[in-house]
């Protein structure tokens, strides 16, 4: 024993010195992460110094703490936001009593099936992602694509933390799964579909980041709301760092679609292409593809799973507490949009059954502020061309919609109508063929790729030419 | 006389692969492939979706069909492969919503006509030398792995998450009732402990797990689960024999025909008719014996082909106890006849009989399907009375019809003659549920009298017959009329649920087995369920499953 020294290597506020059940899960299951951290983590650069946040505490001054580090040495800490003595259940059937420290025996699979799914998502993007830092554009982005990929891979460790301190030997066997588990693999895929799609291209790096990762902003957020209090706890301080992947993802769109605009009109034919840069239709078809896949990760439209976690007091909705009056979500119905022999009408479901579409509400007004902002800077340009994220009901493959076709605007249409559409609407082989072309690596200190423009700020204060990768 | 109209479309048992919505039936050989890939909006009834293949009557009518085809059209299959056409999902089992929008009789006999034809996968393990693997190539959960636990082997995808699971007692607050329980415990043999541990735990068990608990056989990963499963194919297919040469039967449709004047209903077969007294709420079912003379080879049978007497009148009276069951549910007794010549009844027995002693695939299948239904008739929840009649043809098999019902008036009219016989088919080709023959549970305490009438061949009049115990009772032709009906009128005005809970523990003395402890216990405590509040209340789990609101339950056990 004493094999980990806990308090350097893993910083937490759990009390992990004296903590020996965790000890003994995480003294098992700390090996095979860094196992699989070498085989699925990135590709490459695993010796070399990064310029890396990392959380040494929950508190203000703690949560980013900047040096150099080597991702294997990184310190995957275990953090819950700071309790809040008072805390009273807050939604659901459960509402008024107080929050629950140790998971209720009838709640116990529900909550646990909810956390692995969760916590499914965080080491597949890692393996999704993992060849990328060979074609990086920069140095900066170099560094954020191993700072998005070190946090995801603590709120990986998170996860596990809940698993291993709430459910016993289940909750044991289901940590050891979500590392055996990889992504686009045939035999052991990813629970889900958005995350066994190859994303081994810097435009669908930052598509991802942008779409998916705020899928994950709003499950965290809702789960924050849960009467569990550790996952509240634990959600709410991933959502800190999972602030920064969505501004990766944001940013990083808007820099390659500024750049695309600045290519388009620095043609003399308009054609971004011609500059080596990527046009904009091109960028558009990227959006249609990952938007209409991250709506899927939502679940289906009339859920009973949602209705239960919801009833259950294990899943509240966004700012549950902040912004509703009303907690039960009783005798409330949603208005849907259904197709019906080709025409859309209306459709009612209660409003508990409903809670994935509400959440899905949120999440596409949010994207749709990002989108105001890029058409901005595109305008600013001078370039006529708007962006538009395509309507929910388009190529969507779970839910309400699945199974039937729908244009950008979501109007019904035929099969054949769409497929004649397809490479229209929709990133085609040779979209990402030419993608492809443009990835070539930009590893010298503050040079970038001609095909995104440079960030207007660096990081921790500093310039975007610092070295945030050193590779020497 | 509230439930005195049927609550749904009459029900219509005939169907066939050209037209099947939901299974895909392919033949390979001595292979057959089960394909479900169920549509979605081709549920019975609207009102529900098919969602993750999930079953509703409709589905499981095109499962029995293609079994009923399997054993007669493909009699070269030994290994059946049942699987999803699906991706990552095997089965889910019953479709929750059909459940619980459906009224309580259409629900049992719901279940009782799916466990029936799960019983004959096994019975055609046992008895037609066809070996089942289910090919669980995604989630499997409830009546999904109930299939599953039909067939001789599991095997379960291993691709991290894919489970097989019974979620019935802690989702919806029923019972896995297709068989689960018992077959889990009786069958698979899964040890008690590990079985609750499975029955409660909604998500079930990953193939590690499932496969220690022996839950299921093995499991492969996706990129090696076809080669794999191929190979456990072969591996039967060796195990099994081969059948080559053999061609099959084919089944032409059942279909009656139907009048109705006023109460009166009359369904008419070619061999059966079913006569329906709305008014009096009696059925009267009568099977006519063969017409022609019983075929003298295996080939003159094969010629006969579906037309033959001893599978077509068996077939259709099939059909007739379905329409009971699903269409006709006030009519709570039914009265048993036949007509015809009984020597021709007892040729047809010695004819399949002798056939299928030396090898005749054909004549076994006619046998066993025989033996099904009136496995069938047994597991009718009607009070059934025999009228032994002259002119009736109460035989071999037909007196198994006699032995099947709660009672047998047999009529003693010096002046009109009158006979049952046996056969050696009554004391071994025709065995109940609980694996016993008719003649052997009617004379569980008088197991000397039993070997006496396997010797006896002889016509049986009506007194003989009472007096042997092969006959309730034989009334003379002045009491025969107003002795029956008054009979009938009696049993009719009886509380219809004392009626068969009565009739069902009375009717199966003696052995227990898998099949009896469905029908029995299983099947007995899950209708017990299926009325409790806990489950079918407003607030009960059943009714709330899909519902915002959680269920309510009354805690008091008794």
């Amino acid at each position: 024993m004493g094999a980990i020294d806990y308090q350097t290597l893993i910083p937490n506020n759990v009390n992990l010195a004296d903590d020996r059940r965790l000890q003994r899960a995480l003294g098992r299951w700390q090996p095979n992460y860094l196992e699989w951290w070498n085989e699925m983590g990135p590709d490459g650069f695993q010796t070399k110094d990064i310029y890396l946040r990392t959380a040494i505490s929950a508190d203000r001054q703690g949560w980013a703490h900047f040096d150099y580090v080597r991702m294997p040495e990184y310190r995957w800490g275990i953090f819950l936001a700071e309790p809040d003595p008072n805390r009273k259940i807050h939604f659901g059937d459960h509402m008024g009593q107080d929050v629950w420290q140790t998971v209720p025996g009838e709640y116990r699979n529900v909550l646990r099936r909810v956390i692995v799914t969760q916590g499914d998502t965080e080491p597949a993007s890692v393996e999704q992602q993992r060849q990328l830092g060979n074609t990086a554009p920069s140095l900066y982005d170099l560094r954020n694509l191993f700072q998005v990929n070190v946090e995801e891979g603590r709120h990986l460790w998170a996860m596990v933390y809940l698993l291993h301190s709430y459910f016993g030997r289940e909750g044991r066997d289901e940590a050891e799964e979500l590392l055996c588990r990889r992504s686009g693999d045939e035999d052991k895929p990813r629970i889900l579909d958005a995350f066994n799609q190859p994303c081994d291209d810097w435009l669908s790096f930052f598509c991802f980041t942008m779409f998916a990762d705020r899928d994950g902003k709003y499950q965290l957020a809702s789960l924050a709301e849960s009467a569990f209090d550790p996952l509240a706890r634990t959600c709410r301080f991933m959502l800190t760092e999972e602030a920064h992947h969505l501004f990766v993802g944001d940013k990083g769109m808007e820099r390659i679609i500024r750049r695309s605009a600045e290519l388009t009109r620095l043609d003399p034919n308009g054609e971004a292409r011609n500059q080596g840069g990527i046009d904009l239709p091109t960028i558009q078809r990227f959006i249609n593809f990952w938007f209409s896949y991250c709506l899927d990760l939502f679940g289906s439209e009339i859920s009973t799973n949602a209705a239960d976690y919801f009833g259950h007091s294990l899943k509240g909705r966004f700012q549950e507490a902040r912004r509703y009056d009303e907690h039960t979500a009783l005798n409330q119905f949603k208005t849907f949009t259904v197709a019906s022999a080709g025409k859309l009408t209306t459709e009612e479901a209660p409003l508990r059954n409903a809670m994935n579409e509400v959440l899905r509400d949120d999440y596409i007004s949010d994207c749709q502020t990002a989108v105001r902002r890029w058409n901005k800077a595109i305008k600013k340009i001078g370039v006529d061309f708007e962006m538009a994220l395509p309507n929910r009901r388009f190529h969507r493959r779970q839910g309400l919609y699945a199974e039937q076709n729908f244009d950008l605007e979501g109007n019904p249409i035929t099969e054949a109508e769409f497929e004649a559409n397809r490479d229209v609407w929709l990133r085609t082989d040779a979209d990402l063929a030419y993608v492809r072309t443009l990835m070539k690596p930009c590893h010298e200190k503050g040079k970038i790729a001609n095909w995104i423009a440079p960030p207007r700020n660096g990081v921790d204060g500093k310039p975007f030419e610092f070295e945030y990768v050193r590779l020497v | 006389m509230a439930e005195s109209a049927i609550e749904h479309d009459p029900v219509n048992f005939e169907t066939h692969p050209d037209r099947y919505k939901h299974w895909q039936l392919q033949v390979d050989g001595a292979v057959a492939t089960l394909t479900l890939s169920v549509d979605l909006h081709g549920g019975l009834r609207p009102g529900y979706e098919l969602k993750l293949n999930s079953y509703d009557l409709g589905v499981d009518i095109e499962l029995a069909d293609a079994v009923r085809r399997l054993r007669f059209e493909h009699p070269e299959v030994r290994v059946v492969v049942v699987t999803s056409g699906l991706p990552r999902v095997f089965c889910a089992g019953a479709n929750i919503r059909m459940l619980a929008s459906s009224a309580h009789g259409f629900k049992v006999n719901f279940c009782k006509f799916t466990n029936e034809t799960r019983c004959e996968f096994e019975d055609m393990s046992a008895n037609s030398e066809v070996h089942w693997i289910a090919a669980v190539n995604g989630a499997c959960a409830g009546g999904g792995y109930e299939l599953a636990l039909a067939c001789d082997e599991i095997f379960l995808v291993d691709d991290g998450s894919s489970t097989v699971s019974l979620p019935e007692v802690p989702l919806l607050g029923v019972l896995p009732g297709t068989g689960g329980l018992t077959r889990v415990v009786d069958k698979r043999k899964v040890r008690r402990d590990h079985a609750d541990l499975f029955c409660t735990k909604a998500e079930g068990y990953r193939l590690r797990d499932a496969k220690k608990m022996k839950l299921v056989d093995d499991g492969f990963p996706r990129s090696k689960w076809q080669g794999n499963i191929e190979a456990k194919v072969a591996g039967a297919l060796k195990a099994r024999g081969g059948a080559q040469g053999r061609s099959g039967v084919s089944l032409q449709p059942v279909q009656p025909q139907i009048t109705q004047e006023g109460q009166l209903t009359e369904l008419t077969y070619e061999h059966v008719s079913l006569s329906i007294d709305g008014a009096k709420r009696v059925a009267s079912l009568t099977l006519q014996g063969p017409k022609s003379t019983a075929p003298c080879s295996a080939k003159e049978l094969y010629e006969q082909g579906d037309g033959a007497w001893a599978l077509r009148a068996f077939r259709e009276l099939d059909d007739a106890l379905l329409q009971l069951r699903f269409n006709h549910p006030t009519e709570g007794l039914i009265l048993l006849r036949t007509t015809g010549d009984s020597d021709a009844v007892l040729a047809w027995d010695s004819a399949l009989s002798n056939m299928r002693d030396s090898g005749d695939w054909f004549a076994r299948e006619v046998q066993l399907h025989q033996a099904r239904v009136l496995r069938r008739l047994d597991n009718m929840a009607r009070s059934m009375f025999a009228l032994i009649e002259p002119g009736s043809c109460f035989a071999g098999v037909c007196y198994e019809i006699a032995m099947a019902a709660d009672r047998s008036y047999m009529l003693d009219d010096p002046d009109q003659p009158n006979h049952i016989a046996l056969h050696d088919v009554n004391f071994g080709a025709f065995v109940t549920h609980n694996g016993q023959t008719r003649m052997a549970i009617r004379y569980l305490g008088d197991p000397d009298q039993l070997a006496e009438l396997q010797a006896h061949r002889e016509q049986v009049e009506a007194l003989e017959a009472e007096d042997l115990g092969l006959v309730t009772l034989s009334p003379d032709d002045l009491d025969w009329e107003d002795e029956v009906r008054i009979e009938i009128e009696e049993r009719v005005s009886l509380s219809p649920d004392g009626l068969t809970g009565m009739e069902q523990n009375l009717r199966f003395a003696g052995a227990e087995t898998c099949d009896t402890k469905i029908f029995g216990r299983l099947t007995a405590w899950q209708n017990w369920i299926f009325q409790r509040p806990n489950a079918v209340g407003d607030q009960g789990a059943l009714a709330r499953y899909g519902h915002p609101e959680k269920p309510v339950f009354d805690w008091k056990r008794t």
